[in-house]
C-alpha cells in the first residue's frame, strides 16, 4: 500500500472494498465445512431431479422422455412381481403395484423441490412485500398486517396447510400455495423489523430530503438492505417447506397417484410394513437426507449474516 | 406483576377472536354447499334444505357468526354433519388422548434436553460435543411421521415390546393406556429433544462467557454449583421460550404421530374431517387448536414474567 501514489488509491478503492466484501461472505461460508457438504448434497439432489429423465433431449425430438439416470419408468408396473424385495435387479425393491421404488426416489426429487423452492419463493415474496410495506408505511396499514400476522402464527403451521388445503382441496399448486401462505407471517416479522431499522439511517433521511419518489426509495433504498435477511430466511425455509410437503403428501392431500413424491410413497408402504419396509423406508431417508442437506445450508447461510450465532 | 399478568391475558381475547373470525371465514368460502356435501350428490333438494335450516345454514351470515361464538364459548360446537354424533363429545373424547401425547413428549424433550445441553456444552468441541450437533441435526431433518414409522419398525415389529397401533382407553385405563403411548411421545419428545438440547447448548456457552461466571467461579464455587444455580438461571430464559414455540410445534406435529399409530386425537380427527369434507367438525377443530397455541403462548409469557421480574415492569 505504502508505494501507491495518491491517485491509483482513490481510484481503486471502491472496487477492492466490494470484492473483498463478496470474499469474506463466501469465506465464512466456505469456513463452516458442514455447510459446504450440505451445498454439495443439495446440489446433487438437484442434478438427480433434473436428470432424471432426458427431457431436454426428448423435448426436441418431440416424444416422450425415457429414464436417465432412474433405471426404470417410474410408473411400469409389475403386478406379478409387487413387494418383491431389493435385489441386484432393483436396488431399492418393487412397491406395492411393482413399480421400482429406486426410480420413484430419484423422480419424486422433482415434486419435493418443485414444491419446496416454489413455496418458499411464493411465501418470500408475498412476505417481503408485506413486511416492507408495513414497516415503510406505518400507521393503519401496519398494524393490520401485523395483527393477521399474529392471529395466522396462532395456528400451528401444519394446521394452517391443512386449512387452506381443505379450502383448495389437494394438488402440487395448491400446495405450494398452502405451505406459501404458512412461511409468508415468518417473512413478514422478520422484513417488517428490518425495515423499520433501515428506514431509522441518515441516508433514507437524506434521500427523502432531496425528494426521492417512494417507489425509488423502497427499491434503491431500503429493497438491497432486508433482501440479505429476506434471503438467508428463504434457505432456512426450504428444508422446512420440503419437510411440510412430506407431511402433507403422507396424509393424502399430495399429488395424484401415479405421479411419485417420496410422502406419497412411505404412505402407500405404511400397510406393508412387516413384510415390505422397504418402500416405506428409503423414500424416508431420501426426505431425511434433502431435508438435512437444506439445513446445514441454511445454517451457514445464517452464520453468513450473523457471525455471533456461529457457536 | 399482577398488572402484567392480566394484561397479557387480555391480549389473548382480540386474537381468540380474530382467529374465530378467521375460521368462520375460510369454512364460508370453501367451494361447495355444506349440507350437499354431507349429504352426497343423489340427495333430494328438500333433504338438503332441510339440513341447511337445522345447520342454520339460512340465516344472515352475521346471525350465523354470534350464534356459532356464543354456542362455543357454551362449550356447544354442534353436531357433526357426517355421523350425526355430537362434536362435542367426540372432542371431549379425543383431546385426552392428544394432550397426553402432547404433554409427555414435552417432559421426555425437556428431561432429556436439557442434561444434553448442559453436557455439551461442557464439553465443547470434543468428540461428545460433535456427535451431539450430528444428532441434532438429524433430528431436526426427520419428519415426525417417518421416526414414527421407524420407532414402529424397530420396537413392534422386530422386537414386540409395545403397541404400535390405537391409544389404549384413557377413561377406563389409564395407566394401561400408558403402554400405548410410549412410541408416539418418543417420536414427538425424541424431535423435540434435539431442539432443546441444541438451544441449551448455545444459551449456556453464551452465559458461560459472562463475567459473573468468571466471578463465581474464582471465588472458588464448586463447578456443579456454577453450572446450575448461576449459569443455568440465566440460560434458561430461552430455554422456557423454546419449550413454548416447541409445543406450539408438537401440536401439529401430534396430527401426523396420531395418523401414523391411528391413535384417537384431535389430529386424526380433523384429517378424518377434511377427507369427509365434514365443515362443522372442520372448524370447531380449528378453533380449538388455535386456542391451544393461544394458551400455551400465555402460560409462556406468564414463566416469562416469573422468571424474570423485570419483563413484567
Amino acid at each position: 500500500m505504502a508505494e501507491m501514489t495518491q491517485d491509483t488509491v482513490t481510484l481503486e478503492q471502491p472496487a477492492v472494498r466490494l470484492r473483498s466484501q463478496r470474499e469474506r461472505l463466501w469465506n465464512t461460508f466456505t469456513r463452516n465445512r458442514t455447510a459446504v457438504f450440505g451445498l454439495l448434497l443439495a446440489i446433487l439432489i438437484v442434478l438427480m431431479a433434473v436428470f432424471a429423465d432426458d427431457w431436454f433431449i426428448a423435448i426436441f425430438q418431440d416424444r416422450e422422455p425415457q429414464p436417465l439416470l432412474a433405471p426404470y419408468d417410474p410408473t411400469k408396473q409389475d403386478p406379478r412381481n409387487r413387494l418383491e424385495e431389493p435385489s441386484e435387479v432393483h436396488r431399492m425393491g418393487l412397491d406395492t403395484l411393482g413399480r421400482d421404488v429406486l426410480s420413484r426416489i430419484i423422480y419424486g426429487a422433482r415434486v419435493s423441490l418443485m414444491v419446496g423452492i416454489l413455496s418458499v419463493a411464493l411465501g418470500g415474496v408475498i412476505g417481503t412485500f408485506l413486511g416492507l410495506f408495513a414497516g415503510y408505511t406505518g400507521g393503519k396499514v401496519e398494524g393490520v398486517i401485523m395483527r393477521s400476522v399474529d392471529v395466522l402464527m396462532a395456528f400451528p403451521s401444519l394446521i394452517m396447510g391443512l386449512m387452506v388445503l381443505a379450502v383448495l382441496g389437494p394438488g402440487i399448486p395448491n400446495m405450494i400455495i398452502a405451505i406459501g401462505i404458512m412461511l409468508s407471517p415468518a417473512f413478514v416479522r422478520i422484513v417488517h423489523s428490518s425495515t423499520l431499522g433501515t428506514k431509522e439511517n441518515d441516508y433514507v433521511l437524506a434521500a427523502r430530503a432531496i425528494g426521492v419518489s417512494q417507489w425509488r426509495m423502497i427499491r434503491i433504498h431500503i429493497l438491497p438492505n432486508i433482501l440479505g435477511e429476506a434471503i438467508v430466511l428463504a434457505s432456512v425455509y426450504t428444508a422446512t417447506a420440503i419437510r411440510i410437503e412430506a407431511n402433507l403428501s403422507f396424509i393424502g392431500l399430495g399429488v395424484s397417484p401415479p405421479t411419485p413424491a417420496w410422502g406419497t410413497m412411505i404412505r402407500d408402504g405404511t400397510q406393508y410394513l412387516t413384510i415390505a419396509p422397504w418402500i416405506s423406508i428409503f423414500p424416508g431417508l431420501a426426505i431425511l437426507i434433502t431435508v438435512l442437506a437444506f439445513n446445514l445450508l441454511g445454517d451457514g447461510m445464517r452464520d453468513i449474516m450473523d457471525p455471533k450465532s456461529y457457536s | 406483576m399482577i398488572r402484567y399478568f392480566i394484561r397479557r391475558v387480555l391480549l389473548a381475547i382480540p386474537i381468540l377472536l380474530m382467529v374465530y373470525t378467521l375460521v368462520f371465514v375460510v369454512v364460508r368460502i370453501i367451494p361447495g354447499d355444506p349440507a350437499q356435501a354431507a349429504l352426497g350428490d343423489y340427495a333430494s333438494q328438500e333433504a338438503v334444505e332441510a339440513l341447511r335450516e337445522r345447520m342454520g345454514l339460512n340465516d344472515p351470515l352475521p346471525v350465523q357468526y354470534i350464534t356459532f361464538l356464543f354456542a362455543m364459548l357454551r362449550g356447544d360446537f354442534g353436531e357433526s354433519l357426517i355421523s350425526g354424533v355430537s362434536i362435542s363429545e367426540q372432542i371431549s373424547y379425543v383431546l385426552p388422548y392428544t394432550l397426553q401425547l402432547t404433554a409427555a413428549a414435552v417432559l421426555i424433550g425437556v428431561i432429556l434436553g436439557v442434561p444434553l445441553g448442559l453436557f455439551t456444552a461442557m464439553n465443547r468441541n470434543n468428540i461428545i460435543d460433535y456427535i451431539g450437533r450430528i444428532v441434532s441435526l438429524v433430528g431436526l431433518s426427520v419428519p415426525a411421521f417417518y421416526l414414527g414409522i421407524l420407532l414402529i419398525l424397530v420396537f413392534a415389529v422386530e422386537v414386540d415390546l409395545f403397541p404400535a397401533i390405537g391409544g389404549g382407553d384413557i377413561q377406563e385405563d389409564p395407566l394401561g393406556s400408558l403402554k400405548y403411548l410410549v412410541l408416539p411421545a418418543m417420536t414427538l419428545g425424541l424431535i423435540m429433544t434435539t431442539s432443546v438440547t441444541r438451544l441449551t447448548r448455545s444459551a449456556m456457552l453464551n452465559v458461560l462467557s459472562e463475567d459473573y461466571v468468571r466471578t463465581a467461579r474464582s471465588k472458588g464455587l464448586a463447578e456443579r454449583v456454577v453450572i446450575l444455580k448461576h449459569a443455568l438461571r440465566a440460560a434458561l430464559l430461552p430455554i422456557v421460550s423454546i419449550t413454548g414455540f416447541w409445543v406450539a410445534v408438537l401440536i401439529g406435529d401430534s396430527v401426523l404421530t396420531e395418523v401414523v399409530f391411528s391413535r384417537p386425537g384431535l389430529g386424526k380427527m380433523l384429517v378424518g374431517a377434511i377427507n369427509q369434507r365434514d365443515y362443522s367438525a372442520l372448524q370447531s377443530i380449528m378453533v380449538i387448536y388455535a386456542a391451544f397455541v393461544v394458551v400455551v403462548n400465555l402460560l409462556t409469557d406468564l414463566t416469562y414474567g416469573f422468571l424474570d421480574p423485570r419483563i413484567t415492569r
